[in-house]
């Protein structure tokens, strides 16, 4: 079959020992940095990219897989011992997850995320790769205006799925947008917005923002709250296994929400946060087997369902990124400009002119996902002890990390500079109470949001109608729409304000 | 009017002057028309849009009530001063500043620099604690960045490397 021939190419890359080093040296670096309480998978992924600069690009990606995987394993652990989500596609873990560490469980819990998580990614890596091929065959369809409306499509998701106000989310991305477009423009050559800086005619480079805002905001706001507040409960861990009772618990909610994560985490707009919202209300819904826990209060099947959720979504995350070239959230976007950085145009070509590392990638990601269950289980007890290390010895390290990452993206110091600018500019948002992921999206998106939005009315003579006549386009648009219309409701907003005020 | 929440009302002022910061500089460049799409078009447009949605944000901020005002509270300055500040001099030591003609003093003085630094900005600051960490910090940096990974770093400071 072809889809085994596929995986056996990506396989027999990321099998060579050297690969599978750097995969295990990802997922350890990745961990380490995201179980730190208050660096969430985006500041950790920015944190470590340049980590990766000096490997040849199908390395550079299996590491960057494996410190993807490790940084949201990271953020569980620190959801269930901690009460810490290291972002929103946790926060539903934490209900259960910290409940059941109270109780002395941290380790089925614990070993609960990490199965599920595993078994998920085993399905979604499978999934990623028979969806890969006829997406791919449908994304050559696609031109300038189908482009540009999918494009909205994802940036309607994000908008739907931030948490917070609706209308600061769309003016994010919209910052985002035009931060994207500060540099040279490709088709007239004009420097824009760069105030005859050398520098800043090749853009903002989106490390300084990523670092800045996600890294340097994320600690000041950190030590403006007292000592208290970010207190960690650093729960004893006994007994690592799940008894045949949890066993029987687990195994459905990991079935139910590995199934919903897999197909949600497909569309454009931050899957993993609604898939794993959705597989918590599900197991909410699900009948109780007698002698079970009630949710909220520690039950095992609150913390399977999730993880495996999102564990799914984000894998199949990948697919709109691997197939078209477009980041469906705020941690893809950085996968994207990680990709430019190693000279891969992410998008349907790379699948046919590079199949090596395109299935070499998708093998890795299942790699990564072992690697973190053989890895982490056994090692939880060293990183509940980081979890302890005192916040005032980790934060000047994490600084050095973030300036000297910064540094050698280009051995120039104009980047520390800017990078002080958004670390302020970062701090303001916290304050401001404005969520920034969408913002980051809105930057990689800008660029080609510009140039097919030019293409498409140059194709029709600037006529705007070109984007609801072509039916492809259409019915994107119309999904975008549905969308916006379905989050606008009075009963949903309610809703969602409901979901989002546990954070 | 009264503000009913401090953080959107704010916002909403931020998005305001972003939006039309960049819309004013987009109208510096050629804007064309849809059909040719100069330079300034899509960044004039995204601008207005932003002021707009600006506008709105600032509006709700005036008159949806909220249950404490939403107030911003205090800033941090302490630590937004000292984690700034110390990522500057760390950048000043490593690269030097050549239009004043400050040489560089290269990484090692540069993570001691900065640890000290960003330390200030804690709730504590025991100095002989400080002064273990950077020493770490700089023994495992160097060994991880200069001899492991061979990155183009100047280790010590030009006087001495020459």
């Amino acid at each position: 079959m072809e889809l085994f021939n596929h995986l056996a190419i990506g396989f027999g890359v990321a099998f060579t020992p050297i690969n599978l080093l750097y995969a295990f040296v990802g997922c350890l670096l990745g961990t380490l940095i995201g179980v730190l309480p208050g660096i969430g998978p985006l500041a950790t992924i920015a944190m470590l990219l340049p980590a990766t600069y000096a490997l040849p690009p199908v390395s550079a990606l299996i590491m960057l897989a494996g410190i993807y995987y490790g940084a949201q394993y990271g953020g569980s652990t620190t959801a269930i011992l901690v009460n810490l989500p290291g972002e929103a596609s946790s926060v539903v873990t934490v209900i259960d997850g910290y409940q059941m560490a109270r109780q002395g469980r941290a380790g089925p819990a614990l070993a609960a995320a990490g199965m599920g998580s595993f078994f998920a990614g085993c399905v979604g890596t499978l999934v990623l790769a028979a969806f890969a091929v006829p997406l791919t065959e449908v994304a050559f369809k696609f031109g300038p205006a189908e482009y540009f409306s999918l494009m909205i499509l994802g940036l309607i998701g994000a908008i739907v799925l931030a948490s917070g106000s609706i209308l600061k989310a769309v003016g994010m991305i919209l910052m985002g947008l035009l931060m994207g477009l500060v540099g040279t423009d490709v088709n007239s050559g004009v420097a824009r917005f760069s105030f005859d800086i050398p520098e800043l005619t090749d853009g903002i480079g989106f490390i300084v923002i990523g670092m800045g805002i996600f890294g340097y905001g994320e600690i000041i706001s950190n030590l403006g709250k007292h000592e208290s507040e970010r207190k960690v409960f650093a729960a004893e861990v006994k007994g690592l296994m799940p008894t045949k009772e949890d066993f029987r618990n687990m195994l459905p909610a990991v079935l139910r929400g590995t199934l919903l994560g897999s197909a949600l985490g497909i569309l454009p707009g931050g899957g993993a946060t609604m898939a794993a919202f959705a597989a918590y209300t599900i197991e909410k819904k699900a009948r109780m087997r007698p002698g079970e826990v009630p949710f909220g209060k520690g039950n095992i099947r609150g913390v399977a369902g999730p993880e495996s959720a999102n564990n799914a979504a984000s894998q199949t995350s990948f697919i709109p990124l691997l197939t078209l070239g477009i980041p469906p959230n705020a941690v893809m976007a950085l996968m994207v400009g990680a990709m430019t950085i190693h000279n891969i145009q992410p998008g349907p070509q790379v699948m046919t002119s590079n199949p090596e590392l395109f299935w070499g990638l998708i093998a890795s990601m299942w790699i990564g996902n072992a690697m973190l269950i053989i890895l982490n289980l056994p090692l939880i007890g060293i990183w509940i002890k980081l979890l302890t290390v005192p916040y005032r010895w980790l934060f000047p390290a994490i600084v050095l990390f973030c300036a000297i990452g910064v540094y050698s993206t280009n051995n120039n110091t104009w980047d520390i500079w800017m990078v002080a600018m958004f670390g302020v500019i970062g701090y303001t948002f916290i304050k401001l109470g404005i969520e920034p992921a969408p913002l980051l999206l809105g930057y990689v998106l800008g660029p080609m949001m510009e140039e097919n939005l030019r293409r498409a009315l140059l194709l029709s003579r600037g006529d705007w109608s070109v984007f609801v006549t072509r039916g492809l386009s259409a019915s994107l648009l119309a999904v975008a729409a549905l969308l916006l219309i379905i989050v606008l409701l009075p009963s949903v907003k309610k809703k969602r304000q409901e979901a989002f005020v546990e954070e | 009017m009264r503000i009913k929440s401090e953080k959107d009302f704010f916002s909403g002022l931020l998005f305001i002057a972003v939006g039309i910061a960049f819309a004013w500089g987009a109208t510096n460049y050629k804007v064309g028309d849809a059909a040719r799409m100069g330079p300034g078009y899509f960044p004039l447009l995204l601008g207005i849009l932003m002021a707009v949605v600006g506008l709105a944000v600032t509006f709700t901020a005036m008159t949806v009530e909220t249950e404490d005002g939403e107030r911003i509270g205090k800033f941090a300055w302490k630590p937004l001063f000292f984690i700034i500040l110390s990522n500057l001099t760390f950048g000043v030591l490593l690269g030097g500043v050549p239009s004043i003609g400050l040489p560089y003093m290269g990484l090692v003085a540069a993570i001691i620099a900065l640890t000290f630094i960003a330390a200030l900005a804690g709730e504590e600051f025991k100095f002989k604690e400080v002064l273990s960490l950077a020493i770490v910090l700089a023994v495992a940096c160097y060994l991880t960045f200069i001899v492991a990974l061979k990155l183009q770093f100047p280790a010590w400071p030009a006087f001495i490397a020459g």
